[in-house]
């Protein structure tokens, strides 16, 4: 890796990759690195989306793995950029059990000159137990360009 | 006719974000105050792109519990965001409608604005199993 990147990695850490929202759902950065990311999200009153199963809301997933994807994507720039989902497209496949972490882990499939793809998944205990999967589309504002 | 207000509000998440429901022209219309814990860019600033999904979602589920008078959260089967443009710090609304109501599944359509209904934040499509009565 490169020193640049290593800057970058770092700024990503401290800047987009802790939002504010992240951290207000109480998720966790456990790692990111050569276009792959991992978040931890402990269970929490506060996300529940059904109170008769204690399920968290999808919208809950949706936020970690857009976060995960374009943290996936921004470890894997070799430059830095900005970076703005485009599309993103869940599925679910489970919903989730009260009382567990969730874990979202994040891969980036490729880094275009303007678009980059990443793909992500959550589950709970094990990976066979796969709560959600998404892949998203995402703008590439490369700052170089610019000046 | 169903109180999906109450319903909304008995949704810990829902509550949390400080999401809340009203009725405009038969369909059920969504507003989120901003707050600073929506944040996902800190520059533009920018509400994180799961708010707008989490908001769209819940348009899409507060139709479906409006339009069917149940009681039970539907479950989503999968869902895609486009986003259209930068969601800044203001208060945001979104709608849904259905497309089609099948036996089991429900297909809806949502949107998500700011300040002007005609320029779009985000839109939404996804598909809801209704819950069975277990």
């Amino acid at each position: 890796m490169s020193e640049q990147n290593d800057f970058w990695r770092e700024a990503m850490r401290q800047g987009m990759g802790q939002t504010a929202f992240l951290r207000a759902l109480g998720g966790e950065l456990l790692e990111f690195a050569k276009g792959r990311g991992r978040i931890r999200l402990p269970y929490a009153p506060h996300l529940v989306g059904d109170p008769r199963s204690g399920a968290v809301h999808g919208g809950v997933l949706t936020a970690l793995l857009d976060q995960a994807c374009g943290m996936a994507i921004g470890s894997a720039l070799r430059a830095p950029a900005g970076m703005a989902t485009l599309d993103l497209r869940v599925d679910h496949m489970k919903a989730s059990a009260p009382d567990i972490d969730i874990i979202v882990e994040s891969e980036c499939i490729k880094i275009g000159r303007e678009v980059a793809f990443a793909r992500a998944h959550a589950f709970q205990s094990s990976p066979d137990n796969r709560l959600a999967m998404a892949t998203g589309a995402f703008m590439l504002m490369r700052l170089e360009a610019r000046a | 006719m169903i109180d999906v207000a109450a319903i909304l509000g008995s949704v810990p998440y829902c509550a949390w974000l400080g999401v809340s429901a009203r009725i405009e022209d038969g369909a059920v219309v969504l507003d989120l105050p901003f707050d600073a814990k929506l944040v996902g860019n800190p520059i533009l600033p920018a509400l994180h792109g799961g708010v707008t999904g989490s908001l769209l979602e819940t348009a899409a589920i507060a139709q479906i519990l409006w339009e069917t008078g149940g009681k039970t959260i539907p479950r989503s089967v999968d869902i895609t965001i486009d986003y259209l443009r930068s969601a800044g710090p203001l208060t945001t609304h979104a709608r849904a409608h259905i497309v089609r109501q099948g036996r089991r599944v429900i297909s809806a359509r949502a949107e998500m604005w700011q300040d002007d209904p005609a320029r779009p934040v985000a839109s939404f499509r996804g598909h809801f199993l209704l819950a069975s009565s277990e």
